[in-house]
This record gives structure tokens, C-alpha cells and sequence, in this order.
């Protein structure tokens, strides 16, 4: 009786009201986000980690993927698999309008952008936030929305088809993406390149300025009306000359934003939903769960953050955006994440994107691998002496079982990369093979994932160093 | 007008019984695992690459012929020395330990499948080098040319059953039980794992290379042309391609519909609980299954190979697309329908030749996928696929 009056009374709007409550996490993500580019970035980029900052923005995008892939895959139990598609859709709107925005308002494609998105640290003299920004943000929540459209339409066969039948259409829409991507002119219209018959026809505006075999000036990109934008983004050949906006501020900040959508939606009714979908369709729906409505609707949630991670993906120092890199391959990659995570996890798929995005790529770049083996044998044997003093104390051991394994697995692989350093073996080439059968290994030896459908709090491996559990139990 | 059409059609025929050849594979999987086995399509490509590299170390290109990779007896030794060991350790070995042992240590019946893997193994290198004593002694004739050819065929076919059979018992056997979503990653695994092997310099190496052509370039009738409009040619690889994947495909029709072995297939894809109560070794069947379908990928990949010789590296984008849309075709048809499988290579495959024909290549896919679409939106079972009533 206590208890319901006491939860009765959490109910009740409290001292603080609600909307100032709901604000805080995402002003707090705002701050997290400020102090990377301002504090932490600045700090990696002078001790001359600018590798690590460009790791960090490769794994905050995959995050933000895994996570949105978790609603529709984890939370819902739909088995998309042309995640990749909505990215590649995101991705596409957004360097479209960031391109030729850019050449319509400022003449040219640089970035123009105030200190949330310069990644020339230590630069004070522009402002915090100038209106290329804004054109960014905007880009991506248009890249976003799109994306959502997309996933509407998706959504909606799941009328119709359960299982393996939508997985395969989110396939086929996937690849028909990437083909009419692909199918398009090799072109982008860039300043300098010579005016061809095509552009007077397709860009009428270009008429009474422009004749063939002048060269193509920024005042005539600008002029580009917006309905031929889609058609010159390079086709097969990629998106080339897209300004680099995508800063350490902007991947936490959507990062941070995604992951709060998530939890917020997995402990919500919609959530509920979705969940109950996913263990019992019929079950769900004889108990009022309008089935259909909430599959689209986690669709069109799950491709709106899709949308906005492909976005920042365009706009990545270094990443010429190209649609056979936004194949049926990248949305296994990202499906690998949800699953290794745990289905329904939120914190198991961010944890996964981690891993996946730096494991290739550690095994790349041997050296810092083969440097690692002490730390691992450390782990090993921390591990040991961890699971020795938990279960002396009669507690689980599963924390101790984790340090054991991570580090032996640590060990192990900088042994290797050390020993192929020494016999000349290019450890890099074996990435892949090594990556599919860690893939194999994990399926076969621990089914559900990373974390199961909990999240890391929810681990008893915590409760290991606090609780006490009864006498002699072993996890 | 008409020799365009012909001719394209001819095409489509030729490409869609290899389709066909691939999607049996898929269908079959998917018939009896309900799952789509998306390592298939790297199957296949290994029977091009496997083929490729037979026809190499049999002397039929114009180098010289190259040895066999010390590596490869190296391994199938040690299947070898295993699979005696692991024979003697189910014969004698595991009643003798201590009973408190037993469960650490593995259980007996290993010894009988490894000694099949070896022997298997073993027999696949002796096709591979009966076709090349063949080429040898055959010099330039190429009525022997085309037999060994045909021994490359069926080496390929048996090397890359036994890798199907070796995949589904160590990748797939234990998840029988797990949840679908597993089992598919595992497939991407394995597909994954294949793709990035092969490209390592001690198996096919990232270089594209150009396969023997193993049949003369004989065009065997030409028709209906006039001054201007080139005639229709049937070319003679075209035929042999299309008469190899019919000829197989009736012998799989005949397997599944009229033996007993295929009934055991069709009882374990309708109830596989059901399947065991009665008697069927489930787990035969399923390895069976796998083989089957992964030696007719091989011939697919084998033929193809000879059609279009420009082989790219293992894990080029061609290879992915080609994988894909047998996987549609078999969809297309109704998945877990043999004839289903047929029918929606045919009709993918002349789909796909049309649009490359009388639009542009480029689009072509977009074509095979919206059929995909169509298809599923109006009749999600495909066209020959019985409908799955789902129960509460």
C-alpha cells in the first residue's frame, strides 16, 4: 500500500516542472557535445591523435546507425536489411543541399561554418555558430526526413509480409537505391568543367548566360535550379567536392540525441509496443496493439536517424560519398553490430559499433596491436585475481570472467600481430578473414549477443562488486 | 526487330538457366532451414575460381601448367591423421576414460564424417588431376580439350559440395536451434569469410584473371539476318550451358520428386520434427541438401566461367550482384519451390537481358529488383510458392 501511494506521489508534478525536466538531457548532450569540440578535440589534435578523433566520428556515426537499426531489428523484431538504403537516402539530400546550398548562398563549395564545425582547433577569431551551420543542420534534418519518407514507404508492405518477405524487400529497395544512384550522370557540377549540350537542356536557366564549351562558373552552379540537384551527384562515380562539416560537436550531439530517442522510446508505450510485436505478433494484436501502425512507425523513426547518420557520413573529413560503398554490405555491417550487440539492446549495439568500427581497423595498423599484448596479459591477469577474490567472497564471477576473457583476447591477438610482425606476415589482408570468423565464433558460442535484450547497467556483473549474493553461488 | 528480339532472348535464356542453377541452391536451404543462406552466392564463385584454377594447373591456358599447391596435401594429410585418430578414438578410445571425463572430452561418431571429408577431399584432387593427364596427353586437340573440361566440371562440383558440406557442419549445425536472425548472421559469416579467403595470395590472390576457354567458339546456326541487321547466332557455349543446367536440372527434379531420398527431403522441409519421428536421419538430409545445392552453384559458376571468362577477385561487387539476384530469382519463383527456382532464373535472367537490350544496362537492375518488389507485394509466396498459413 506504501508503495503505490509512493509511486502515485512520483506521478504528480513535482517541484521542478516536467518540460524543464525533459529539457535537461538534451541541453546536457549539448554541453557533452561543446566540450568535445572544444576541450577534448583540441587536446587529441595537439598530442597529435588526430587519428583517434577521426576513429571517434567513424564510431559515433556507426552508433547512430546500429542504434536507429536496433528499433526496427531490436525493439520491433523486423527483419530489415537495407538499412544501408536509408543512410545512402539521408546522405545523398543532405550533400545536395549542402553542395549547391553552399554555392547559391556563398559562391562556393567550403565550408563556411563557425567553431561547432571547424576542425582547425585553436582557430577563436570566428563565431560559435554561423549560418552555414544552420544550412548543415538543416541539411541533415532534411536528409533525416526524407530518409523517414522512405522508410514509410517500406513500413508499409509490412501489411502484407511477415519475416523473411519484408527482409527481402527492405533488400530489393536497398539495391534499387544504390542502382538508381548509380545509374545517374558520373557528374557533379563543379566550377571549370566545360558546358556540354545536356546541362543547356537540363538546365534551361543556363541558356541565355551560358553557351557549350564555356567553362562552368560558380554563378551558373548557383543558378541550378533545385529539381536538376539530384540529378548531378556524380553517379557511379561518387560525390566529390562535398565540404567536410561533420566535427566532433555535431556526431555527439546527434549521437547523444539517438541514444536518448532510443531509451526514451524503449521505456515508453511505443516501446512497449514495439516489444511485444516483436516476442508475439498475434499475441500483441489480440491485446489492441495496432501491428501494422507500429511497425511503419518504427520504420519511419529508425530511417529518420538512418537518414541524419548518412548525412554526417557525406560530410566526413575524408569519405567521398559513393553509393557502392552503400550497398546490401553495409547494411549486413550494421546489422553485425545489432546482433553481436544483443537483439534490443541499445547499449549492446553502441558498444558494438565500437568494436566493429575499430577492430579492422586495429588490425590495420598492427603496430599498435602488437604493442598491446602486456595490457592483456595485465587483464588476464587482473581477471584471475578478480574471479579468485569474488568467489572467495561468494559472489559471481561474472565480472572477473569478462576481464579474463577481454584480455586474453587482447593477448592473443597482439602476440599474433607481434609474431607477424617478425615473419613479415601482412596481418592487414587477414582483417576480413579474422573479423568473419570472430563473427562465426560469436554466433555459434554466444547466440544472444553481446548483452542479451538488457542494457550494461542492467549486468549483473556490477552487482558482482557490490551485492552479496547467498552462499557458494556462481553467477 | 525480330533478331533483336531473338537474339535477346536467347540471352536471357542462356544467363537464366544459370540463375536457375544458383537459385535451386537458395531454394532448397530455404526449404528445408527457413533461412536464406547468403553464403551460397560465394559458393559459386568459388566453383568459377576453382575451375579457373584447375584449368591452370592442368596446362589448358597458354602458360605452362602450374603445381598443385603444396598446401593443399598438406591439409587434407592432416584431415587425414585426424580422421584415423578421431576413427580409433570411437572405436576403442572413449569407453576406456574415466566416466567423470567423458563430458570434456569430444563425443565418438566424429571419426566416420572426418573419414568421409578425406576421402573426399582426396578424390576431388584425383579428378582435378585426371583432367590434367587428360590435357597433357590430349596436346592440341580439342574434342579433348572439352573433356577435360568436363572432368574440371564435375572436380569443381564435388570440391565445392564437400566445402558446402564442411560449412554446414561446423557453421551451421549447432545453431539448429537458435533463432533465424543468428543463423543469418553466421551465413554472412561465412560468406564473408569465403569472400576475403580467396583474395589471399595463397589462394586466388585480388589480380582479375581470364579463364581458358575450354570449348571452341563455334557458332552452330545462324538465322533470320539480313543485309543490314546482323543474323541470330547460336553460339555452341550458349547451348552446352543451357543443356548442362537443364540436364541437371531434370536430374534434381527427378532426385527430389521420384527417389527416396528426395522424399526424405521434402518430409524434413514440410515438418522436420515430424520427419525424425519417422525414421529420417534429419541431419543427413540437411548435409545432403547443402551438397546438392552447392555443387549445382559450382557447375553455374563453372559455366559462367566460361561464358563471360573475365573472372574478378572473389569479393568484387559483380560476384555480390549476381549471388543477389539468383536469390531473387528463387524468391521471384517461391522460395523453397524447386521448379518455383527454375522458372524465376528463366524469367530474371531474359528480365535482365531484355532491359540491358532496349534500355541500358545500368538500369537493368533496377528492373530485376522492381520485379522482386512487384512480385512480393501481390503474391509474397512468388509465382509457384504454396501459401504458408501462420498459426497461432
Amino acid at each position: 500500500m506504501s508503495d503505490l501511494r509512493h509511486r502515485a506521489a512520483s506521478l504528480s508534478p513535482g517541484f521542478v516542472p516536467t518540460a524543464v525536466l525533459s529539457i535537461l538531457p538534451v541541453a546536457a548532450v549539448l554541453g557533452i557535445a561543446m566540450l568535445a569540440q572544444l576541450w577534448l578535440a583540441p587536446v587529441l589534435a595537439n598530442a597529435g591523435a588526430d587519428f583517434f578523433i577521426k576513429m571517434g566520428v567513424d564510431i559515433l556515426v556507426a552508433m547512430v546507425l546500429a542504434i536507429s537499426l536496433t528499433m526496427v531489428n531490436g525493439f520491433t523484431g523486423q527483419f530489415s536489411i537495407g538499412h544501408a538504403a536509408f543512410m545512402a537516402v539521408g546522405a545523398y539530400t543532405a550533400a545536395c543541399i549542402v553542395y549547391y546550398g553552399s554555392y547559391r548562398f556563398y559562391g562556393n563549395a567550403n565550408v563556411q561554418g563557425g567553431l561547432v564545425s571547424s576542425m582547425v582547433y585553436g582557430v577563436r577569431d570566428v563565431p560559435w555558430f554561423a549560418w552555414a551551420d544552420a544550412l548543415f543542420l538543416g541539411a541533415l534534418l532534411a536528409g533525416g526526413l526524407v530518409a523517414a519518407g522512405c522508410g514509410y514507404l517500406v513500413g508499409l508492405p509490412s501489411l502484407r509480409l511477415k519475416g523473411d518477405y519484408l527482409a527481402i524487400v527492405t533488400l530489393g529497395f536497398g539495391e534499387i537505391v544504390r542502382v538508381l544512384v548509380q545509374s545517374q550522370t558520373t557528374e557533379v557540377l563543379a566550377e571549370g568543367a566545360s558546358v556540354t549540350p545536356d546541362h543547356l537542356r537540363m538546365i534551361p536557366a543556363w541558356g541565355s548566360t551560358l553557351a557549350v564549351d564555356d567553362y562552368i562558373t560558380a554563378e551558373a552552379i548557383a543558378s541550378a535550379p533545385v529539381w536538376v540537384w539530384p540529378k548531378y551527384v556524380g553517379g557511379a562515380l561518387g560525390f566529390g567536392g562535398l565540404p567536410f562539416y561533420t566535427s566532433p560537436f555535431w556526431v555527439v550531439l546527434v549521437a547523444g540525441l539517438t541514444l536518448l530517442v532510443a531509451f526514451r522510446i524503449k521505456s515508453s508505450s511505443y516501446g512497449r509496443a514495439f516489444l511485444s510485436i516483436r516476442e508475439d505478433e498475434i499475441a500483441s494484436e489480440a491485446m489492441g496493439v495496432n501491428v501494422t501502425a507500429y511497425k511503419v512507425r518504427a520504420f519511419v523513426v529508425a530511417a529518420f536517424f538512418a537518414g541524419i547518420a548518412g548525412g554526417l557520413f557525406a560530410h566526413t573529413v575524408g569519405v567521398q560519398l559513393n553509393p557502392a560503398e552503400l550497398g546490401f554490405q553495409k547494411s549486413f555491417d550494421i546489422i553485425i553490430m545489432v546482433v553481436l550487440g544483443g537483439l534490443g539492446s541499445i547499449s549492446g549495439a553502441a558498444i558494438a559499433a565500437v568494436i566493429v568500427t575499430i577492430l579492422p581497423e586495429l588490425l590495420r595498423t598492427p603496430d599498435l596491436l602488437a604493442a598491446s599484448w602486456p595490457y592483456g596479459l595485465g587483464g588476464v591477469v587482473l581477471g584471475a585475481g578478480l574471479i579468485g577474490v569474488l568467489r572467495s567472497g561468494g559472489r559471481s564471477t561474472t565480472l572477473g570472467r569478462a576481464v579474463l576473457f577481454a584480455g586474453l583476447l587482447v593477448a592473443g591477438l597482439g602476440l599474433l600481430a607481434l609474431w607477424a610482425k617478425g615473419s613479415e606476415v601482412d596481418l592487414g589482408r587477414y582483417r576480413m578473414v579474422f573479423f568473419a570468423l570472430a563473427l562465426i565464433a560469436m554466433m555459434i558460442l554466444r547466440p544472444q549477443g553481446l548483452l542479451g535484450v538488457g542494457e550494461i547497467w542492467d549486468r549483473s556483473f556490477w552487482a558482482d562488486l557490490v551485492a552479496r549474493r547467498s552462499k557458494g553461488g556462481v553467477s | 526487330m525480330l533478331e533483336k528480339f531473338l537474339q535477346t532472348l536467347m540471352d536471357g535464356l542462356a544467363v537464366g538457366s544459370l540463375y536457375a542453377l544458383i537459385a535451386l541452391g537458395y531454394t532448397m536451404v530455404y526449404g528445408i532451414l527457413k533461412f536464406i543462406n547468403f553464403a551460397h552466392s560465394d559458393i559459386f564463385v568459388l566453383g568459377a575460381w576453382l575451375s579457373y584454377s584447375m584449368a591452370i594447373m592442368a596446362g589448358l591456358s597458354m602458360q605452362s601448367a602450374v603445381p598443385v599447391a603444396p598446401w593443399i596435401f598438406a591439409a587434407l594429410g592432416a584431415v587425414t591423421v585426424l580422421a584415423a585418430v578421431m576413427q580409433a578414438w570411437d572405436r576403442a578410445g572413449y569407453d576406456r576414460v574415466p566416466a567423470a571425463w567423458r563430458g570434456r572430452l569430444p563425443t565418438p561418431g566424429l571419426g566416420g564424417t572426418l573419414t568421409i571429408v578425406s576421402l573426399w577431399g582426396w578424390s576431388s584432387v584425383g579428378l582435378a588431376f585426371a583432367a590434367r593427364m587428360i590435357a597433357t596427353g590430349a596436346a592440341e586437340s580439342s574434342a579433348w580439350r572439352t573433356v577435360a573440361g568436363g572432368v574440371i566440371l564435375l572436380a569443381a562440383m564435388s570440391t565445392c559440395g564437400l566445402i558446402g558440406f564442411c560449412v554446414e557442419r561446423t557453421a551451421y549445425k549447432p545453431l539448429r536451434k537458435a533463432p533465424r536472425l543468428n543463423v543469418l548472421i553466421t551465413a554472412i559469416g561465412v560468406s564473408l569469410l569465403l569472400q576475403n579467403l580467396g583474395q589471399l595470395d595463397w589462394m586466388f590472390g585480388t589480380r582479375p584473371q581470364g579463364m581458358p576457354r575450354l570449348l571452341p567458339d563455334v557458332t552452330l546456326a545462324q538465322f533470320a539476318g539480313s543485309e543490314t541487321v546482323p543474323p541470330v547466332k547460336l553460339h555452341l557455349i550458349d547451348v552446352v550451358g543451357a543443356g548442362t543446367a537443364v540436364v541437371l536440372m531434370v536430374a534434381l527434379d527427378i532426385l527430389v520428386f521420384r527417389t527416396k531420398l528426395g522424399r526424405a527431403m521434402r518430409a524434413v522441409s514440410y515438418n522436420d520434427r515430424n520427419a525424425a519421428l519417422m525414421g529420417i536421419p534429419v541431419d543427413k538430409v540437411i548435409s545432403f541438401t547443402f551438397v546438392l545445392g552447392a555443387a549445382l552453384a559450382a557447375a553455374a559458376g563453372f559455366l559462367y566461367a566460361q561464358k563471360y571468362p573475365g573472372l574478378g577477385q572473389t569479393a568484387s561487387a559483380t560476384w555480390v550482384l549476381l549471388g543477389l539476384k539468383a536469390f531473387i530469382a528463387a524468391v521471384v519463383g517461391g522460395i523453397g519451390n524447386i521448379r518455383g527456382a527454375m522458372l524465376g532464373g528463366l524469367l530474371i535472367g531474359s528480365a535482365e537481358m531484355f532491359a540491358r537490350a532496349y534500355q541500358s544496362p545500368s538500369v537493368a537492375d533496377i528492373y530485376v529488383f522492381g520485379i522482386l518488389i512487384v512480385v512480393l507485394l501481390f503474391k509474397p509466396t512468388g509465382i509457384l510458392g504454396t501459401n504458408a498459413q501462420e498459426k497461432v
